[in-house]
């Protein structure tokens, strides 16, 4: 029987693939790159592009990552993939856009804040209410 | 029969409520076990990125990366994870004040505060209260995704590596079962090296590329996945918090129905004998 390791492809919201593989093929930033059983230890960046895996059975499986991260031991492969499309412009502009929100939040302080005050004003009165009324039902019975 | 119409009305009225409270309840189980789901489906990630980072932080590779190092504190960062609609107990308020006391322990030591808050009610709660927020998210949904949180993130370390803050602190609901859920303040950043035996060791990893580049990027990754990891638990306590205040809520409507409906037979009861007496004293006088 051929060597395997144990191999797991794992993005933040979902576990891709956990097994064990003969061998596996990732899209490396210097180029592809086959990993075997008894590889060194090694971090590398991924670039989207397809993970070729063979499993313990010899079934061929291909899975797409955006890009992510590869971490070998010996004995085992993890990628961790990244599920969103990642670019440093498009982080800027998430970025970008997370700011603006409290400036816009600021900006309207009046209608929405002024909302939520009220709102927690008014279950204050309803609270104040009920422990009158039940204060008046005590001493009234 | 004219007795009792405004006690009527207000069974009525209250029964409504009732109706629309357990439907509720209803809907928040529901998507608890969904939330759930969620949150073990992102645990193998989270593992795993932990685990490498814990053997980058032990391995001391040539490259000391600025997460790692402490510096005296001079302002901190809060990521503050709520949620986005009301109507699920304290949750968020209990969430807070566990913000407040952090904030207020460090503004003992003359130290101030920046916040990023993620969720509506924490936009709204800090901006009345008076905290300086400096990038909200809010409108995440039933269900989060990792590109929901980047651009929050991504504000707090660039205030970290300009050195504006000097501290980061992630501040969430752990989920502890469905009728607890516990806020937590949990450091991210510097990284605090663990003491887990597995990563006593003397290897360290072939980088591609130089580590430099690749351990920003990880790094990063690293913190997001805990942001998220954080927003999704914090989306199961919603849910079930809110299970809970609808059950509660549906349980002291049906009370009060039942006071209320004493209430009404007893004064049908008074109006009956009434007319009755009055009959038979005007039968007696004729």
């Amino acid at each position: 029987m051929a060597m395997t390791m144990h191999c797991e492809i794992a993005s933040s919201e979902a576990r891709l693939f956990s097994g064990r593989v003969e061998s596996l093929v990732c899209t490396g930033t210097l180029g592809d790159m086959g990993i075997l059983p008894g590889h060194a230890p090694l971090l590398s960046a991924l670039i989207p592009g397809p993970v070729r895996l063979v499993t313990q059975d010899g079934q061929e499986q291909i899975y797409y990552v955006s890009g992510g991260y590869v971490e070998v031991q010996p004995g085992v492969v993890n990628i961790l993939a990244d599920t969103a499309i990642r670019a440093d412009d498009m982080d800027e502009v998430a970025a970008e856009q997370a700011k603006r929100d409290v400036e816009e939040a600021i900006a309207n302080r009046s209608a929405e804040f002024e909302y939520s005050r009220a709102a927690s004003q008014l279950a204050e009165a309803v609270a104040q209410i009920r422990t009158l009324q039940q204060l008046r039902r005590k001493l009234g019975s | 029969m004219a007795v009792g119409k405004e006690i009527r009305n207000q069974i009525k009225s209250i029964k409504n409520t009732q109706k629309i409270t357990s439907a509720m309840e209803m809907v928040a189980a529901s998507k608890m076990r969904k939330a759930q789901d969620a949150m073990q489906l992102g645990k193998p990630y989270a593992t795993n990125i932990r685990n490498v980072v814990g053997h980058i932080a032990n391995a001391n590779p040539e490259y000391k990366h600025e997460y790692m190092g402490e510096r005296p504190a001079k302002r901190v960062g809060f990521i503050v994870i709520s949620t986005d609609r009301g109507l699920c107990g304290g949750l968020n308020i209990n969430l807070f004040k566990a913000t407040v006391g952090a904030m207020k322990t460090w503004h003992d030591q003359g130290v101030g505060a920046d916040l990023c808050t993620i969720g509506a009610k924490g936009g709204s709660f800090f901006n009345n209260f008076g905290g300086t927020v400096v990038a909200s998210v809010r409108n995440i949904g039933e269900r989060p995704a990792v590109a929901d949180v980047i651009g929050a993130v991504k504000v707090m370390l660039d205030a970290y590596q300009s050195q504006k803050i000097d501290r980061l602190f992630l501040v969430g609901n752990e989920f502890v079962n469905t009728m607890t859920q516990k806020p937590t303040v949990h450091q991210l950043l510097p990284l605090q090296p663990s003491d887990e035996a597995e990563f006593k060791h003397h290897w360290d990893y072939l980088y591609e590329p130089a580590p430099k580049e690749l351990l920003d990027g990880l790094l990063t990754r690293y913190i997001e996945s805990l942001v998220y990891q954080a927003v999704v638990e914090n989306h199961a306590c919603e849910q079930a918090a809110r299970m809970i205040a609808m059950k509660n809520a549906t349980d002291n409507a049906g009370e009060l129905i039942g006071e209320l409906q004493l209430v009404y037979n007893k004064a049908r009861q008074a109006a009956i004998t009434q007319e009755l007496s009055e009959i038979v004293g005007g039968a007696a006088a004729v």
